[in-house]
């Protein structure tokens, strides 16, 4: 079929109109701060020196500190690498250093980047930087935490760090790509308080979804890396790493449903319940930020997560049917001897015959949730690399499990894995060599 | 159906057998600090005494500061083993200073030093002796004497001994020092004296060292004979170059 040189014409006109809108469009959606009125900085009724104080409460409640360092290089001056399933990001210098990091930065572009992700430069943040979570944050504690920042020494990494836009496989670095991942995936707001809760959950939310962005690892990541939304925490796994961020909303996972709030509050302050204890990035989370949380803030957190787990009950109780009756398929005898032989030689030790485990000192395994989680990848990593809970005023001085890495192949670990998943009444699915060797290769001894 | 018996009959008989296996002794749960340093003496052997395969150093009778040091520098990324960083990372310095001072208490014996590997000749043994005792004055080299005590067991509280360590780890953290995997505090005077030695003086030191028998009843000195002169100077035993009372 033939069409006139005038109907291309025109159709040209009209994809060049449709993608200059949809550009157009997707621009905008990016510049917004050059659109809206900005809330000027605030002048509080408080003191310098009062602000300087909650500014520092404040990033140690957004924990900023440990993803800005790098492992013995100064405090906040960048460079700690994230691997990523689209390659890897480096943290950025945010001492008010002038050439490497914000020193020659005023209150208006600290709140931007935290607010809309952007750079003083313009440039668009790439979302490892969790401004999804952080655009909730108030104007006010934006400022403190500039202030704060203001009083520390400049500071460089003794490396140059590289921009992610190098670092990250293309087209994912592209200043394209982020700007449509943008469109797609993030609207700047600040927290809006709900009118039928208290204060209190109000500011249990206020921290959970923003400074504190439990949901960065507490939600699974879609296809493009985003998270549903701030408040979802129903569980997700943590690429390259490899751990996996139980559901807070889960009675079969963390049951916070049925925990007080002052039990709650003390795993994020101690490290460590009576059902349960931090580990792996959980436990540096503890370490470097909550440990040292105010016990009404601690308190906060617990009243919202608390409230949403009890609501994701109540929904899961009318609708169920009951399919709970899952069946598991019995793991064979040659493995289940394996596993019991196992844990004969190796965990009976500190964790005891019945899994009852010693108080205070050894996790009882037997009606273990982490132990019935259906990902048993944390699992593995704490047989693999064994390892101590956090030190903490309320548990200084910690027993710990050895690595067994290199003293257990993977068969040996599924079997004994699935013997703790089998015993004591347990009934979750067997764990196989290869989902060890998938962590054993990935992260070596 | 008749598998399935089968498996079910087979659990049933593991589950019996269970509590037989339990019946063997279980050490008591004691609330101290061999308790509390399991996950270490899982590699570095029973109270500290050294690892089975010779990448596990001993730690007991080590000097107290320089073990807190090594736990510091696996956590501040001057050493590197993945085990040993995620093992210490969630641990305060308190905690980390009584675990040091735990195993620097235990006074264990020493096995018999090792035989020199037959390819060593006695050349090689007789250049590492001298690097180790009288280091290499026209090349600015002090002995390890110098530091590490006149009979290199070490010196209090934060240099270690040299003796009764195994010549795979030795070989092991001298070439790590010269590769800048290894490091210490800065001034990194540990560094900057290995960057002088070839890699045959290196070996040649580590061979001898290793076949050396630890003195009996041997402690590491309370302090150095001379202190240490400038330019040396070391950021992790700062007290070598201070003038004695």
């Amino acid at each position: 079929m033939n069409f006139p040189l005038y109907f291309w014409r025109y159709f040209a006109i009209l994809w060049a109109a449709v993608l200059g809108l949809l550009g157009a469009a997707i621009w905008l959606d990016n510049h917004r701060d050059l659109f809206e009125t900005q809330p000027s900085p605030r002048i509080e009724a408080m003191s310098e020196k009062m602000m300087v104080d909650k500014g520092h409460e404040l990033l140690r409640l957004g924990n900023c500190m440990a993803c800005h360092t790098e492992r013995g290089q100064a405090a906040g001056a960048g460079g700690r690498a994230f691997d990523t399933p689209f390659g890897k990001v480096y943290s950025s210098n945010i001492t008010p250093d002038s050439q490497y990091g914000l020193g020659t930065w005023n209150a208006n572009d600290f709140w931007r980047a935290l607010h809309y992700g952007k750079s003083k430069d313009g440039r668009l943040l790439t979302p490892v930087f969790p401004y999804q979570h952080t655009t909730l944050i108030a104007r006010e504690d934006s400022d403190a935490m500039f202030e704060a920042i203001k009083t520390w020494a400049p500071a460089a990494n003794q490396k140059a760090i590289a921009q992610a836009s190098k670092t990250l496989d293309w087209p994912y670095g592209t200043p394209l790509a982020i700007a449509v991942w943008r469109s797609l995936f993030f609207t700047p707001g600040v927290y809006q308080a709900d009118p039928q809760q208290s204060k209190e959950w109000n500011r249990g939310a206020y921290l959970a979804q923003g400074l504190g962005h439990c949901a960065a690892c507490h939600s699974e990541r879609n296809e493009w890396g985003a998270i549903a939304s701030v408040n979802d925490f129903s569980g997700g796994r943590m690429p390259v790493i490899n751990w996996y961020a139980p559901s807070l909303t889960s009675l079969k996972e963390t049951g916070l449903a049925q925990q007080t709030n002052q039990d709650i509050a003390k795993l994020l302050q101690a490290g460590r319940n009576d059902q349960a204890t931090a580990s792996g990035p959980m436990a540096e989370v503890v370490q470097h930020s909550t440990q040292h949380w105010r016990d009404e803030d601690l308190l906060a957190v617990a009243t919202y997560l608390k409230d949403l787990a009890q609501q994701a009950l109540q929904r899961a109780a009318s609708a169920s049917n009951d399919k709970s009756t899952q069946t598991v398929s019995i793991p064979s005898a040659k493995v289940l001897s394996l596993g019991a032989k196992t844990y004969e030689d190796h965990c009976v030790q500190c964790h005891l015959s019945q899994g009852q485990g010693v108080p205070g000192a050894y996790p009882a395994l037997a009606n273990n949730r982490a132990v019935l989680l259906n990902d048993p990848t944390n699992l593995v990593q704490s047989v693999l690399y064994g390892g101590y809970p956090v030190s903490t005023p309320l548990n200084p001085r910690p027993y710990g499990m050895p690595p067994y890495i290199l003293t257990l192949d993977d068969r040996q670990i599924a079997a004994v894995l699935t013997h703790l998943r089998t015993q004591w009444g347990h009934q979750a699915p067997e764990v196989t060599p290869l989902q060890v060797n998938r962590i054993r290769a990935l992260q070596g001894p | 159906m008749f598998l399935r018996t089968l498996k079910i009959l087979s659990l049933w008989a593991l589950c019996q057998l269970a509590p037989l296996h339990a019946q063997t002794p279980v050490q008591a749960f004691k609330d101290d600090m061999a308790e509390r340093t399991r996950a270490c003496t899982a590699c570095h052997g029973e109270q500290g005494k050294a690892g089975p395969d010779g990448y596990y150093p001993r730690l007991a009778g080590k000097p107290s500061g320089y073990l807190f040091n090594q736990l510091k520098n696996f956590q501040d990324g001057r050493r590197h083993y993945n085990l040993m960083t995620r093992l210490v990372d969630p641990l305060s310095d308190p905690y980390l200073m009584e675990m040091a001072t735990y195993f620097a208490n235990l006074q264990l014996p020493y096995p018999p030093a090792a035989r020199a590997p037959e390819r060593v000749s006695k050349d090689i043994l007789r250049k590492g002796q001298q690097l180790a005792l009288e280091g290499d004055s026209t090349r600015n080299i002090p002995a390890c004497s110098t530091c590490h005590g006149a009979q290199l067991t070490g010196v209090q509280p934060n240099v270690p001994g040299l003796l009764g360590l195994p010549l795979d780890y030795l070989n092991a953290q001298l070439g790590a020092w010269q590769t800048h995997q290894r490091k210490a505090a800065a001034p990194d005077c540990m560094s900057d004296i290995v960057q002088r030695l070839t890699s045959e003086e290196l070996v040649a030191v580590s061979t001898w060292l290793s076949t050396q028998n630890v003195p009996l009843n041997a402690t590491a000195a309370k302090q150095i004979s001379v202190p240490l002169k400038a330019p040396w100077r070391c950021g992790s035993a700062p007290e070598l170059s201070k003038a004695r009372p």
